[in-house]
């Protein structure tokens, strides 16, 4: 193919790309944009696009009026919670499916790749009447342990590939010199691991933090993460979109930052699995 | 989960081994336990729960009906509303982000200056929660003040404003084109991943014995992201069927039962009006028609993980 020259690539490529990017980022803006106009002007002139008309009126009373510093509190423990839980139990896991031919190994790694197929709804319904049960609503347990349900079998997928991408020859290298099997995986293997968990535990910190429906079923009085929290921020009379935006906005950060940080290593991650095939 | 241990001791290579037979097994004893007890249990609940009369906070009036709740089912005109609302959820959603994500992919796997920005704007969608995305396109929405009809009327494309999540025929598919921005930055990424596996001789050979771009497409850059199609079809089919959250914020699945889904459905029915058993017969009918979806994905990613 001889070289396309500029003016033809900027027509067939730039502009079309540009295009995409403005859609995906023009609502982002404008919520941006909404989140830094008084609300007060909303409602007489609309959302304001020069800076002139710009204020951080509304993120000082988000702070101050509503509990949303206390709900980004609650949304660190439940994602944090859920991160530990979710690495701790699937490192072990992942070791065992990469490691070892077992009796029920196949059985066990299409039990992890099922349940991330159920329907929330299907376990969000019997989780709130078994957690009512045993008085465990509105906890941050509650939430730790629904957001695992998804959590754990992402892990174990995830680091079972990146285990399976460290070289056996360590292992056998280690236990030849008399290592246990403990000893190797602490020793060699998880070391090794290190970015892989680290994309991980992010990648579930993500999910944990941004969840939803459980939040709003399993929490709510007490325990009330953010994203319960930004739903809540919609008045009952009026809808303050001034201050919804701005909830919204912190509320989203911590995980947009996070990804952007991670995104590179972990798509390479989570498209690995469908390329291959 | 059954424990089977092995009895081919044949198969250890030596004695310092012997004892490893178990290890597999403590190390994976975790993360299915704690699975069984947080997944499979309450799914064996559930099942449980459906063939029973339940409304919650009223546990004593709980009664066993066999299968009443799902002759219910059957027999109610919402729940066809919503499996056909499930059905053009779908087969509407799923092509159209595909069918963008292909033309981004396409789109980025070009040399220009600026890929690695556009690369990294386009996939933030994909890490906003759905609620923050639900909210702010409900903001775009708005039949007053919403962003959208301004824009609309100052092109003079309608005369009015448009009640978009406010009119029957129209909600539903407002919803989706909402769930088509946030999910088709996740097939340009899988696709965009697939196309960089293409080897480049292939297109160099192709465009020797000048074939058109088109044919180059047809015979070459298709047949190498099929997979990649395939798997991220599936797997989103299931996702997009599964995800009621987005749904349930920006319009709770009105104006009437305009935009109810199978999911949304069932977890309406035992939100709003208590009733456990019917949600859960719900919920449970709607993962048996799911079933075949996902028996397709896990026979594909099972004989991957074969090789």
């Amino acid at each position: 193919m001889n070289k396309p020259s500029t003016l033809r690539r900027i027509l067939t490529t730039d502009l079309p790309v540009a295009l995409i990017v403005l859609f995906t980022m023009a609502p982002f803006a404008w919520m941006i944009l909404t989140s830094l106009t008084p609300s007060a002007q909303i409602t007489s002139s609309g959302v304001s696009l020069s800076p002139a008309g710009w204020s951080l009126d509304n993120y000082w009373r988000l702070i101050q009026q509503t509990s949303f510093l206390m709900n980004m509190v609650h949304s660190l423990i439940i994602a944090t919670g859920t991160m530990i839980l979710g690495l701790v139990v699937a490192v072990t896991a992942a070791y065992a499916f990469s490691r070892f031919r077992f009796p029920g190994r196949r059985l066990l790694m299409l039990q992890f790749l099922l349940i991330n197929m159920f329907p929330v709804v299907l376990l969000i319904l019997p989780l709130f009447v078994l957690m009512r049960r045993f008085g465990l609503l509105d906890t941050h347990f509650a939430l730790i342990l629904a957001n695992s349900t998804v959590a754990i079998p992402f892990a174990v997928w995830m680091l079972t590939s990146y285990v399976g991408a460290i070289p056996k020859s360590l292992d056998e290298a280690a236990m030849t010199d008399g290592c246990s099997r403990l000893t190797t995986l602490r020793r060699i293997v998880l070391p090794l691991m290190v970015p892989g968990i680290i994309s991980t535990g992010i990648y579930i910190f993500i999910t944990a933090w941004n969840e939803y429906l459980y939040a709003l079923t399993l929490g709510g009085r007490n325990v009330r993460p953010v994203t319960v929290a930004i739903q809540t921020l919609v008045g009952e009379y009026q809808i303050e979109w001034g201050l919804l935006a701005a909830g919204a906005v912190v509320g989203a950060l911590p995980a947009t930052l996070l990804f952007l940080f991670v995104q590179r290593r972990l798509i390479g991650g989570l498209t690995q699995g469908a390329v291959k095939g | 989960m059954s424990i089977v241990t092995p009895t081919r001791a044949a198969e250890s290579p030596g004695p310092f081994w012997r004892r490893a037979h178990l290890t597999p097994y403590w190390l994976l004893a975790p993360a299915v336990v704690v699975t069984a007890v947080i997944v499979f249990l309450p799914m064996a609940q559930a099942v449980v729960t459906s063939f029973y009369d339940l409304i919650l906070f009223r546990p004593n009036a709980s009664r066993f009906v066999g299968f009443g709740n799902y002759i219910k089912l059957f027999n109610d005109p919402v729940f066809w509303t919503a499996l056909w609302n499930t059905i053009i959820w779908i087969g509407l959603t799923v092509p159209l982000q595909m069918g963008l994500g292909l033309v981004t992919a396409i789109l980025l796997n070009r040399e220009f200056p600026w890929r690695g920005l556009a690369r990294a704007l386009i996939i933030i969608p994909w890490a906003l929660p759905s609620v923050v995305i639900a909210l702010m396109w409900r903001w775009i929405y708005d039949p007053n003040t919403g962003v959208l009809n301004d824009l609309l009327i100052y092109l003079s494309v309608v005369q009015g404003a448009v009640p978009w999540l406010a009119d029957p025929h129209l909600a539903l598919y407002a919803v989706i084109a909402t769930l088509t921005w946030q999910g088709f930055p996740f097939f340009a990424v899988m696709i965009l991943a697939g196309l960089q596996g293409i080897p480049k001789s292939q297109y160099e050979a192709a465009a020797l014995d000048g074939a058109s771009p088109w044919r180059q497409f047809r015979h070459i850059t298709l047949p190498g992201i099929m997979p990649v199609l395939a798997t991220a079809g599936l797997l989103r089919v299931i996702w997009v069927a599964n995800s009621m959250d987005v749904i349930f914020v920006m319009t709770g699945g009105g104006p009437g039962y305009a935009t109810h889904t199978l999911p949304l459905y069932a977890f309406i029915k035992a939100r709003q009006n208590l009733d456990f058993g019917y949600g859960t017969a719900i919920a449970v009918t709607f993962t048996i028609l799911l079933g075949s979806f996902v028996a397709v994905y896990l026979v594909r990613t099972m004989r991957e993980v074969e090789k």
